[in-house]
């Protein structure tokens, strides 16, 4: 049987959105394709609740200060996975299709750079959202904990660690996009890096002058000391929030930048037909 | 007048001190299927990844349609499709999904019917619900092609695309081709090291050498024109240097 030309001469709609709908689309059929990866989104904030709930337990029957703040530990976990979840949503599904030797493909069809990048902000959302979700409404019959009590500020403090997790992935993927999948690694260490500085755990005071220095410049910190103050002070820190919100957006305009401007060299250099191999 | 639908002009491109494209300048126009032709490192790739967009000149212009794809790609994109068997599609999704995710991503109405005619139309129906890692190397040859027609693109650029292929399934892909050039009057242009699937197929060649442009003309012209019995003889020809080429340009036949 010979193929056949079957001419429809098909109209076509120049919609953006429906380019971003597209990379959503192809992300969401991945991870359907996929149980271990489905499984692997609520594997390790669940495990980090868990363990964490534990040492919260623990302290919470023996010490006076942390019993009074019952679930820090835990709701802080909980909330970094936030940051992390937000990073690898972006860069590990844009390493999948420099693993998949897609990228030619893509950017030869009408999708913009920037629509990839709307696509993968927003895959990473859904991500971030089933992955920490499932961890928090755990928590809630294993701990008596609910994250969700802490109510309006709980969104504040996730949109801000979320944007700074993107800004994080974004800057990971033009990384790996400039320099190859051997770069891949960053994803893991950027984020472990900047954890002692952020204060998840212990108030920023506490740590040596240059380090508080430099912990005020990430939106975590902020956050992570909004945090404290609602669920010990139960009082919302606006300028907290609003700092950590002018800080996300400058990270995230800046790595929006930084990732045009690598795929604008990776054109100049045929990354986007090498990379992958 | 009509604009040519491929116009690149002083073409070059360098890596480092080496220049891989050396100030390559031609025409294609509508409805024809042209041959790149060259030995391995002769620029074919470099200049099709040019021509896509996916690689910026060093120098030089490239217009398809008359649209300056260095300041508006984007009008172009919509209008061009591209297949290559070094270029694969994610592995995981069905071929379906595949097909799904790119109608979309160029705009294509009537999503379903169009990709229920391209399953159809290569003979993909019964593997639809197939991941297209568990897919032949043909079959995912055929899966790119319908890729490369949802949007039922104007201009075509194919890496060989044949490679990978049985003779039975080639020969079916270069007579959808044809048909493909006969009811659209779409261009082609293919990089190809099948010299026997040029003769059957272009109707013109553009023979590269060291990244320039050292000969051009329809496959017949240039088998009479080099004195050979076939274009696999004018391609070895070529690529051992056993031809002298003109310094005033390329030898147009």
């Amino acid at each position: 049987m010979n193929f056949k030309v079957i001419r429809t001469e098909p109209t076509y709609k120049d919609e953006s959105s429906q380019r971003v709908y597209a990379m959503c689309l192809r992300y969401l059929y991945l991870l359907r394709s996929s149980w271990p990866r489905i499984i692997e989104l609520a594997y390790w904030p669940t495990v980090q609740m868990i363990m964490w709930g534990l040492i919260s337990q623990f302290f919470a029957e023996n010490n006076s200060w942390l019993a009074q703040a019952a679930g820090i530990l835990i709701g802080a976990v909980m909330l970094w996975d936030v940051v992390f979840r937000g990073q690898l949503g972006v860069s590990l599904v844009f390493f999948e299709e420099l693993h998949a030797r897609n990228l030619a493909h893509l950017f030869v069809s009408p999708l913009r750079p920037i629509e990839l990048i709307y696509s993968l902000l927003l895959i990473s959302f859904v991500r971030t959202i089933v992955g920490v979700g499932v961890a928090a409404l755990l928590a809630i019959p294993m701990y008596h904990y609910s994250i969700f009590e802490l109510g309006l500020p709980l969104v504040a403090f996730f949109m801000n660690l979320l944007v700074m997790g993107w800004a994080m992935g974004l800057v990971v993927s033009a990384l790996v996009l400039r320099f190859g999948v051997g770069a891949e690694s960053l994803a893991w260490v950027v984020v472990f890096a900047i954890a002692p500085l952020s204060g998840i755990f212990y108030p920023i005071e506490i740590l040596p002058q240059w380090a508080q220095s430099l912990a005020w410049f990430l939106p975590a910190s902020h956050v992570f000391e909004g945090l404290r103050a609602v669920m010990i002070d139960h009082h919302f820190s606006f300028e907290l929030f609003y700092t950590a919100a002018l800080l996300n957006v400058v990270y995230l305009l800046g790595s929006v930048v930084v990732f045009l401007y690598v795929f604008s060299v990776a054109r100049k250099h045929g990354l986007l037909m090498r990379i992958g191999e | 007048m009509f604009s040519p639908v491929i116009a690149a002009k002083g073409l070059t491109k360098v890596y480092g001190e080496v220049a891989v494209v050396s100030d390559l300048s031609f025409e294609i126009n509508s409805g024809s299927i042209t041959a790149l032709l060259g030995g391995n490192g002769a620029g074919k790739t470099t200049t099709l990844s040019m021509l896509l967009g996916l690689l910026l000149p060093t120098r030089g212009s490239i217009h398809l349609f008359g649209i300056d794809m260095a300041n508006d790609r984007f009008q172009v994109l919509p209008r061009i499709n591209f297949s290559s068997p070094y270029v694969d599609l994610p592995q995981r999704l069905t071929v379906s999904e595949n097909l799904r995710v790119y109608a979309r991503l160029y705009g294509v109405d009537n999503i379903s019917e169009r990709i229920d005619q391209m399953l159809e139309a290569l003979d993909l129906t019964a593997m639809h619900k197939r991941r297209y890692g568990t897919l032949s190397a043909g079959q995912k040859t055929r899966v790119a092609i319908a890729k490369a027609m949802l949007n039922e693109p104007e201009l075509l650029l194919l890496d060989e695309p044949t490679a990978s292929l049985d003779p039975d399934s080639a020969d079916r892909i270069r007579q959808y081709l044809i048909d493909y050039k006969t009811t659209t009057q779409a261009t082609i242009l293919l990089a190809s090291h099948n010299m026997a699937e040029v003769e059957e197929l272009c109707d013109d060649v553009i023979m590269l050498h060291r990244g320039g442009i050292v000969a051009r003309g329809a496959p017949d012209k240039l088998i009479e024109g080099f004195c050979r019995n076939s274009m696999e003889e004018v391609f070895i020809a070529i690529t051992r240097e056993t031809i002298r080429f003109s310094e005033e340009g390329p030898i147009e036949l």
